[in-house]
């Protein structure tokens, strides 16, 4: 395996606790120049090109970018309006990523954006913007409104003859609103829910409309995708999965935070490096790869590269790429019983294995962490690791919960039988 | 009602969207964000505002997290439960505000000073545990920090 270059576009203008650049400073270090390469190829030529670069989305599913943007309706038969828009409802727990960039670099994410919505021929782009985040909001509103004093939003973006809106959404707070389709419907005014797929939103989307949704860290890969090439961007990654990763690291560690780094990072890198390995006195009993919705792994995993298909292998999901770690002064039944909450209370109520199974989970949790535990009440969890799993419900949020809990099950199993056998939480 | 300020407010947004429905969000936000919350007055101006049915305006203002159906303090404390700052201290930050302020999560000081709600995961996990205080962001919190931040909402 080649060694990849040791490049970090996204993260080349971002300097936390300063100003992120404004329009001119951005366009002096480079920027705009992706979105100008862009218009001087037909849209088909931009989705091929990032096609052959291997980007797969960095919301947490993996799917690649340029397949996505190709099931979009093109040409003059196509229905209009045809919608863009940027998933910045981050919000899955431990994940801090796209706050970094957006806070960062604003003017990046409105350019990748523009570039994408080029490749689809949208007339509308929304930036989906979490309502925590409201240093975000006034860095992303400022850069979108110096986007379009410069031509490069509104009528004939640059001249080209294609025109492009570009609005930035706030929203009132609920996970679901990360679903691709719950955001479509949060967006149109309406409860979260998810929709039944297909359609699929890049032909029925936004009111109906054809639409592409991409992360955040997906679109801010795209300006250096065009500006420099395909080939140049896989050649940023240790493996097959193009580009550079922002991963992240949190719990008990000694430096926890975001890196840019080659994607296929080892864990082993991630936490030891750059997190600088676990605070004093303590070990790392496992951690979740990518988020609440990833499954754990443990200290024998930690050589593992940090991709969309070599965490695959190993059972668990490299999901959004921030890892937290357990330590062994935690107890694992309690970290469990935090995720489960929050999966529990964040569901919709939409489909009834969700709205009904993350509860029960949540209460047989406390039974187990108040000493109130028995030994069936591990089949019972168990079974619901099973019945929440992919294809039960209409959206990803009970296979999500499902991951984590299958996974304590399976590293420790141990521990629980000691809450069941000490009639308590052995770490209280 | 709303005041002129408010439809002055919502209007700015009416244009981004191709429904009327889609500005229910941001109408419910700037509306709270004169009034403090969203009474059965304030559901019933917007729906009138909007010419929707005061139904419709309610399953949105009921199903999202930020949108407050009863009275709050003048700060909202919104503290982050999940995952990481559980593993850094969230139940020592917890335990801290609750008797520093003589309240649990979801309810509000005599004075009117402060409300405590739970949040889910606030994007702050690097400098776990976290919470919000309005529009601030305040990490790294322990029940020190905390006393500390406290001092600075009146």
């Amino acid at each position: 395996m080649t060694e990849p270059l040791r490049e970090k576009p996204l993260t080349q203008n971002i300097h936390p606790g300063a100003e992120p650049l404004d329009l001119r400073a951005y366009v002096a270090s480079g920027g705009y120049q992706g979105l100008r390469r862009a218009l001087k190829m037909t849209p088909e030529e931009v989705q091929q090109e990032v096609i052959r670069s291997n980007l797969r989305g960095r919301g947490g599913a993996g799917f690649p970018t340029g397949k996505k943007w190709t099931f979009v309706p093109m040409g003059p038969a196509a229905r209009r309006p045809k919608y863009f828009i940027v998933n910045a409802d981050e919000m899955e727990p431990g994940t801090m990523k796209d706050r970094f960039l957006m806070e960062g670099d604003p003017h990046q994410v409105v350019e990748g954006a523009i570039i994408a919505s080029y490749a689809i021929q949208a007339d509308v782009a929304y930036i989906f913007l979490r309502w925590a985040y409201k240093l975000s909001s006034r860095r992303l509103a400022r850069a979108i409104a110096e986007a379009r004093e410069g031509g490069y939003l509104g009528r004939s973006v640059l001249g080209s003859g294609w025109s492009l809106e570009m609005h930035l959404h706030t929203s009132a707070g609920r996970y679901m609103c990360g679903d691709e389709t719950g955001l479509l419907d949060a967006l149109q005014g309406r409860r979260a829910t998810p929709r039944a797929k297909p359609p699929y939103p890049q032909s029925v989307g936004l009111w109906g409309k054809p639409t592409v949704v991409n992360n955040v860290e997906t679109v801010a890969c795209v300006p250096h995708i065009l500006a420099r090439g395909a080939a140049w961007f896989r050649s940023l990654s240790h493996t097959g999965d193009g580009g550079t990763k922002i991963y992240g690291a949190s719990g008990r560690l000694r430096r926890p935070g975001l890196w840019e780094l080659p994607m296929g990072t080892t864990l082993r890198e991630i936490i030891e490096q750059h997190a600088g390995g676990m605070a004093d006195g303590l070990r790392l009993r496992g951690l979740l790869p990518g988020g609440a919705s990833t499954e754990f792994l443990t200290a024998e995993h930690l050589d593992v590269r940090m991709d969309f298909g070599e965490v695959q292998k190993v059972g668990s999901r490299m999901g959004t790429g921030t890892v937290v770690v357990l330590d062994d002064r935690n107890c694992p039944v309690g970290m469990l019983l935090a995720l489960e909450r929050f999966f529990a209370r964040e569901s919709c109520g939409w489909c009834t294995p969700c709205r009904e199974g993350l509860p029960w989970v949540v209460r047989t949790l406390e039974a187990l962490e108040s000493g109130r535990g028995e030994m069936r009440d591990m089949e019972v969890l168990d079974m619901h690791a099973r019945l929440l799993g992919p294809g039960a419900t209409f959206c990803a949020l009970a296979p999500g919960a499902a991951e984590p809990l299958a996974g304590a099950l399976r590293r420790f199993w141990a521990d629980f039988e000691r809450h069941v056998a000490e009639k308590r939480c052995p770490w209280r | 009602m709303l005041s002129e300020i408010e439809k002055r407010e919502i209007a700015a947004h009416r244009g981004h969207y191709a429904d009327v429905r889609a500005v229910v969000p941001e109408a419910l936000k700037i509306v709270q964000g004169h009034r403090g919350w969203i009474s059965d007055e304030a559901l019933k101006d917007i729906a009138d505002h909007l010419a929707l049915a005061p139904d419709e305006v309610d399953s949105i203002a009921t199903f999202y997290t930020i949108i407050f159906r009863r009275p709050v303090g003048r700060h909202v404390i919104l503290l982050c439960d999940s995952v990481s700052c559980h593993l850094t201290g969230y139940d020592a930050v917890r335990e801290h505000l609750a008797s520093r302020l003589g309240i649990g999560l979801g309810q509000t000081t005599a004075d009117g000073r402060f409300t405590l709600l739970p949040a889910a995961c606030l994007g702050l996990c690097e400098q776990a545990p976290a919470m919000m205080i309005g529009e601030d962001v305040h990490g790294n919190l322990t029940p020190h920090k905390v006393d500390e931040v406290l001092a600075r909402y009146d």
